[in-house]
């Protein structure tokens, strides 16, 4: 029943977030405060783990080829397709759930406890509105973040080949091209666009209708963490079998 | 003019508030008193339209808030200043941002002219300094003074101010109080003060509501809070010490 209500509740404040909307240029402030702190602020840690997976995966890969009937650029396309594939979208969210989410649940749960949520309401102004809307339009640039976690993930897997004498620069590179589908590359932003709108909301209703002082702003950021990536991997699951099926 | 008939309110099957009837006048600070949990909070969140009242009414200048379309209400409340306990300022903006804010969001005026109005605000609560500060640089006093000058730029008819004083030295509560006062007259506005500081009661209480275990137990002003008989109220303005010795003094 409690699942129920939060689920109803959530959507009844997704439904808040598109009504009476806050002035335009009061707006398009905030929006790129949002894409300053969700987006740009994102970009070195997303880069750094992209990097980083993408040689392991390369190299796990390479390892785990013994047959000499395989040929050497298989490393290549596996890094491509796991990357593209898998974790550029789905596992960057679900680390971007932890940076980006406890960041919106936190301050806005900070906004309730300090009352200026209150303050708002009191005024006449949308909260919802002010507080998430932002949120979802700044979110909307993921796939920007993700296209770049792509690049990087392939790359890193491409430096981890060459240094680690796994196969030659021309074999990696014909991996990478062979049999690609640029459906996946829609396939991956798709995702990313569903993981961006449940990136935005699920924290911000975590910190919105959270209850208590400081401690509970915390204990909020965490629940939210752990919502978001279990919606994530979720919804992965129904759309890769909807779009890859 | 706020006047109140038969008000209640529960949670959960709890009664936090009942049967309150009284009248705001406008041009006076009226205060809301009692202990902790009396329901005092309650009653101002109801007045400020952010709780439902479970039955009775509230009228707004002889206008019931029940009969108001959302329309009206969003009037109403553009009407409505509040100064929060916690001053409730928005952390990433300065003190000029801050008292800004209600006109950015809900006129169309030009920015030089809220910019104006601003500081002809700041100025009258003696901020002029601040201008550029966040809210995290200031004094608890001078956090409390932006919350006033906030709740005041856009000329409200209502001010709402929950326990406005608390955290602060007696020195700057009083500073607070006065001001409160100063320009509840200025303004003729109709302001409503939760408090349970005596020294308010004693400084600015020209219409007093005691409330205990969400039933009114007493009304008055602050004059008549010392003559009065009422078991409930003397209990609670004589709990201190201080209070038995200026008891004794006016004796």
């Amino acid at each position: 029943m409690k699942l129920l209500h939060h689920i109803g509740a959530y959507f009844l404040m997704i439904r808040m977030v598109f009504i009476k909307p806050t002035k335009g240029k009061v707006m398009r402030k905030l929006i790129l405060d949002d894409i300053q702190d969700l987006i740009i602020g994102s970009l070195g840690i997303v880069g750094f783990l992209s990097f980083f997976v993408g040689g392991v995966v390369a190299i796990q890969t390479a390892l785990n080829i013994e047959s000499p009937l395989i040929p050497k650029n298989l490393v290549g396309f596996a890094t491509r397709q796991s990357v593209i594939l898998e974790f550029a979208p789905t596992f960057m969210c679900i680390i971007l759930a932890g940076k980006v989410g406890s960041f919106i649940t936190s301050s806005i749960g900070t906004m309730r406890v300090t009352e200026q949520i209150d303050a708002l309401e009191v005024m006449g102004i949308n909260s919802v509105n002010y507080l998430v809307f932002p949120k979802i339009i700044a979110m909307l640039l993921l796939p920007l973040v993700i296209n770049i976690s792509m690049f990087l993930g392939i790359f890193g897997g491409y430096v981890a080949t060459l240094y680690g004498g796994f196969s030659s620069s021309a074999d990696f590179i014909e991996g990478i091209q062979m049999d690609f589908k640029p459906f996946h590359v829609v396939y991956a932003f798709i995702k990313t666009l569903l993981f961006a709108m449940i990136l935005a909301t699920i924290p911000s209703y975590h910190g919105y209708y959270m209850k208590g002082g400081a401690l509970e702003v915390g204990k909020a950021a965490t629940v939210a963490f752990v919502w978001t990536s279990v919606v994530i991997i979720v919804l992965n699951y129904f759309v890769t079998q909807l779009l890859l099926t | 003019m706020i006047q109140l008939k038969n008000i209640a309110k529960s949670f959960d099957g709890r009664e936090v508030l009942k049967d309150i009837s009284m009248v705001f006048e406008p041009g006076k600070t009226n205060l809301i008193i009692g202990q902790s949990g009396s329901g005092k909070t309650v009653l101002l969140k109801c007045l400020l339209g952010l709780h439902h009242t479970d039955s009775g009414k509230m009228l707004f200048n002889n206008y019931a808030f029940g009969d108001m379309s959302d329309s009206e209400r969003r009037t109403l409340r553009r009407e409505m200043g509040m100064v929060f306990q916690g001053s409730a300022l928005f952390d990433s903006m300065t003190v000029l941002e801050n008292v800004m804010f209600p006109m950015q969001m809900l006129t169309k005026q030009a920015t030089a002219v809220m910019r104006k109005a601003a500081e002809e605000v700041i100025e009258r609560v003696n901020l002029v300094d601040a201008h550029n500060k966040l809210p995290a640089e200031l004094s608890g006093g001078m956090q409390k003074r932006v919350a006033i000058a906030r709740a005041v730029v856009m000329k409200p008819k209502y001010l709402f101010c929950d326990e406005p004083n608390s955290g602060l030295d007696p020195k700057t509560a009083i500073v607070i109080d006065n001001l409160i006062r100063e320009i509840t007259q200025e303004n003729n506005i109709t302001t409503v003060i939760n408090s349970h500081d005596m020294n308010s009661v004693m400084e600015i209480g020209d219409t007093i509501l005691f409330l205990k275990d969400g039933i009114k137990a007493w009304e008055g002003t602050k004059e008549e809070i010392f003559k009065t008989n009422n078991e409930a109220i003397t209990d609670f303005v004589y709990s201190s010490e201080l209070m038995k010795k200026v008891k004794e003094v006016y004796q």
